[in-house]
């Protein structure tokens, strides 16, 4: 959780790059529900992706240029409810409510009518102008389910357009409705809740004069009743009395009822939700009277089946490991080439200062462009297709087992794959679990997944110089270790830990422009933190070596390189170079030994000890980095300290059991 | 040692590791909500009492002795969670706390009599088996001659089939009777669309406990088997729309 619990109805700056904008839009609605593609259509090319201040929720915002107008749109995170169950809620609800953005455009899934509604009904206490767009009608077709969106226009008094965002289908009326929503700037109706809530609503409201907030007053009512923690500090601070008031009248409709007032309120939106979707919706169902399995069940009865739904998973994500290094390899190999005929590839550690800097921060660039972008972006590619399918939430669904073993479920499986990538995107990818500790244990496994840096490392000392197969085995040796830690981390860590509740949406074909948005979103994190650490680290690592500073280091180093690893003493450098940047490890090696045959000066056991310890040991820099934004330096620091001991420990053990019987 | 606690703590046992296993004193002390060093205490006890066997750094176990209370106390509490749940309607959540309570006071009379007027229920409204009693009878007719109870048997008090959702077999359907578990899960289930009332069915139940696939207001969740365990449903009239 970011630094804002402590902090209750604070707004948000508008800190938008766009400006001199005639309105500005929200796009708010369900997880799965197209959306993002409604929003890639309504926007264009023209986004900008970042993140909510001060929060670690991703925000996406774009232009749209229609008939004169310049309109901004952000796209909110998808969401299914306005209590305070994750910050992608308290996020959206604080940006309608506070923010007041000239219309929101509720995108629904036709499919799934009540559960959409759900959320409608939530948007219209916020009381923005509000307008929905029944999404993927033709899938609900196909479904044999038709939806009268003049009928639901009418039932919730606010404009309704069919839309296929997909193939482009509605958007020209939705671009119309959005223009005659934010020049009149309706207030949408009130849906009535059954009496005995209603009648409590109005107790509550009737004392809510003397209430000075930024909130509408009905919604305010309704969360006091529903006791939502973040608003009632707010009112209590200046109005004790209509708390008090509000917690009375909880505590009847508890009693009423015998089920706490939120899941109550719950049930009472579902009740209204159900009404308006049954006058709304005909459901066709076949002739024959059969109901025919659908596309998603067919696949669904191989991808979730308990053999061939795990022989699925190993392909794909093994799949996915294998075109990422076959392509990215060659990339790798046409970019190395084009940029060494700018600068000197290896690191340089004599010539004047300058020069060290510069040849630093190039090497640095150079590793950037070459080792990363060209490994993780064909990386992060595929496996938006993954998930934008579907396909990601049955692996969740298969691997649940294994990963509660760790403390974790299902869904923690999403940064533990993009882990394999680059770690600093997988520990921000970390935020899709839902408690703090999760969270941090997510982050911890994440760390110990070899990524595409240290898969070089392995693939450099071991599979070249000692054979393949004690480079897998390295592989095995690390999932038995996160399998391990994420055992003691879970035992250790503070905190709750909440079990896989997911929505399992159907599968699709996956929209190239979603594609690519997730893809650079994951990406972007590489350019603005990995390579300034790589860059910057580079620089003046190389410049401290330089100026003679690291041969004390490594001197004091070699009790544990020498003594305690069974490594040559100037390998603790390199292992200093390694914090930078992995993939230096062996660059370092090549220059101070002055040879890249590693065999000639290295046994086939400091190999394999000098891979093991640097891919246990701290990710690198830009990782630490990443993991302090997320959770402090207090955290971050623990685990970087806890995988040092850790793969001191281990490669000094591994050091002698391997010597034992390969001489 | 009242003997409130001493059912108490054998209850406990049987909670954690059932008739055979061993229970460790840290799990019993969090079980209880009390300090382990009164634990290992009371274990000493019970030890000497006869009723478990009990190994420093290994746990409790229940003695033949100890089973037999064990097992008499679990059905009485949930003879009277039915009691309190069909009989009282007082809401769900709350009977296991109420049943706790009473489960030490009562007679083996009146547990006869709970069971006679309940119609023998099979099991507890969260779905556990209510055990059969130890009289040695046939049937329940027979219960007649044994105890020779006055209480006719009650022709339309049944218990009604509520039941976890994941005992929900392939084609079946239920409505949500009521779910327990942390505030926050219900909150997430019920802002899904686990509502009281709604129907619901299983489409795919995974091998050794894995995530289980519910089919709710036209779409598909995938809830952890823990979790889904604790939404309990009324199988018989599933099928109304």
């Amino acid at each position: 959780m970011s630094g804002c619990d402590g902090c209750t109805g604070c707004t948000q700056k508008k800190e938008s790059a766009v400006t001199d904008v005639d309105y500005t839009i929200a796009l708010a609605g369900n997880a799965n529900v197209g959306k993002s593609v409604t929003f890639n259509q309504l926007t264009g090319v023209d986004q900008i992706i970042g993140n909510w201040p001060g929060k670690t929720v991703e925000r996406a915002e774009g232009i749209l240029q229609y008939k004169g107008h310049r309109i901004r749109v952000i796209d909110l995170p998808g969401i299914y409810s306005f209590s305070t169950y994750s910050m992608e809620e308290l996020v959206s609800r604080d940006y309608i409510a506070l923010e007041h953005p000239d219309a929101v455009v509720n995108v629904i899934d036709a499919s799934a009518l009540e559960r959409n509604l759900f959320f409608t009904i939530q948007l219209m206490e916020l009381a923005p102008p509000l307008m929905v767009a029944v999404n993927q009608i033709d899938l609900a077709e196909k479904k044999g389910i038709s939806i009268d969106t003049k009928k639901l226009s009418s039932l919730l008094g606010i404009p309704v357009i069919p839309t296929i965002a997909i193939r482009g289908k509605g958007i020209p009326n939705l671009t119309d409705a959005i223009l005659d929503l934010v020049r009149d700037r309706p207030v949408p109706p009130t849906l009535a809740y059954g009496k005995e809530i209603e009648e409590r609503i109005s107790r509550i409201m009737a004392m809510m004069g003397v209430v000075k907030t930024a909130y509408p007053i009905r919604w305010l009512a309704i969360k006091l009743l529903e006791r939502d923690p973040k608003i009632i500090p707010v009112i209590r601070e200046q109005a004790p009395e209509v708390v008090k008031e509000a917690e009375k009248c909880a505590a009847e409709i508890e009693a009423l009822h015998g089920e706490s007032v939120s899941v109550v309120m719950s049930a009472e939106r579902y009740q209204i939700a159900d009404r308006i979707a049954a006058e709304v919706i005909t459901v066709r169902t076949p002739s024959d009277g059969s109901v025919k399995k659908s596309l998603t069940d067919k696949i669904d009865s191989f991808a979730l089946h308990p053999f061939f739904g795990y022989l699925m998973v190993i392909a794909v994500i093994g799949g996915l490991l294998i075109w990422t290094f076959l392509i990215g390899a060659q990339i790798s190999a046409i970019l190395t080439v084009f940029l060494s005929q700018f600068e000197q590839y290896e690191p340089v550690i004599n010539g004047s200062l300058t020069s060290v800097l510069w040849n630093g921060a190039f090497t640095g660039f150079v590793a950037g462009v070459t080792l990363i972008i060209p490994y993780v972006l064909p990386f992060y590619l595929i496996l938006a297709v993954i998930e934008d399918s579907g396909y990601l939430t049955r692996i969740s669904v298969m691997l649940d087992r294994g990963m509660h073993k760790l403390g974790l479920h299902g869904k923690a499986i999403i940064p533990v794959i993009l882990g394999y990538g680059c770690n600093v995107p997988a520990c921000y990818s970390c935020r899709i679990m839902e408690s703090p500790k999760q969270k941090l244990l997510a982050a911890f496994l994440v760390t110990l997944v070899p990524c595409t840096a240290r898969t070089v490392v392995i693939l450099g000392l071991v599979a070249a110089f000692v054979n393949i197969w004690w480079a897998l085995a390295l592989y095995a040796f690390d999932i038995l270790l996160i399998i391990i830690a994420g055992r003691l981390a879970f035992k250790v860590m503070p905190g709750e830990s909440v079990g896989l509740i997911m929505e399992m949406p159907d599968f699709h074909v996956p929209s190239l422009s979603v594609v690519l948005k997730q893809t650079w979103a994951r990406t972007k994190s590489l350019v603005w933190l990995v390579f300034p650490a790589y860059i910057i680290g580079s620089a003046l690592i190389q410049a401290v070596y330089w100026a003679g500073w690291l041969t004390p280091v490594n001197n004091a180093l070699a009790p544990v390189t020498t003594l305690w690893l069974g490594l040559p003493a100037i390998v603790g450098i390199t292992l200093i170079f390694g914090i930078v940047r992995k993939e230096m490890t062996i660059l370092t090696l090549a220059v101070l030994f002055g040879t890249t045959n590693f065999a000639t000066v290295l046994t086939p056991v400091q190999l394999i000890v000098l891979a093991l310890v640097t891919m246990i040991y701290i990710p690198c820099i830009s990782v630490i980095l990443a993991l302090a934004s997320e959770f402090g330096w207090k955290k971050s620091l623990a685990i970087t300290f806890t995988e040092v001991a850790a793969a001191t420990i281990i490669g000094g053990i591994a050091f002698r059991v391997l010597s034992m019987f390969m001489g | 040692m009242a003997q409130e606690q001493v059912e108490e703590y054998l209850e406990a046992i049987y909670d954690i590791a059932g008739t055979e296993g061993a229970a460790k004193t840290s799990a019993i002390a969090k079980c209880l909500k009390v300090a382990p060093a009164s634990v290992t205490e009371a274990l000493q006890n019970l030890a000497e009492k006869n009723l478990v066997n009990y190994e420093p750094y290994k746990g409790a176990s229940l003695t033949e002795e100890g089973k037999k209370i064990a097992g008499t106390i679990k059905r009485r509490h949930r003879l009277l969670e039915v009691f309190l749940a069909d009989v009282l309607h007082i809401n769900r959540a709350k009977v296991h706390d109420e049943a706790c309570r009473m489960e030490h006071t009562i007679s083996e009379d009146t547990e006869n009599a709970l069971c006679r007027m309940l119609n023998a229920p099979a099991r507890c409204p969260h779905g556990s088996p209510i055990a059969p009693c130890a009289k040695g009878v046939g049937s329940c007719s027979e219960c007649d001659a044994v105890t020779g109870s006055a209480i006719p048997l009650p022709g339309d008090l049944r218990n009604a089939d509520i039941i976890p959702v994941t005992d929900l077999g392939p084609q079946e359907k239920g409505t949500i009777a009521f779910i327990r578990g942390d505030c926050k899960v219900v909150q997430r289930l019920s802002d899904l669309g686990l509502t009281l009332g709604t129907i619901v069915s299983v489409t795919r139940k995974s091998p050794m406990n894995g995530p289980v696939e519910v089919f709710v207001r036209r779409t598909k969740l995938a809830i952890d088997h823990a979790i889904a365990e604790n939404i309990f449903v009324n199988a018989r009239d599933g099928g109304k729309p």
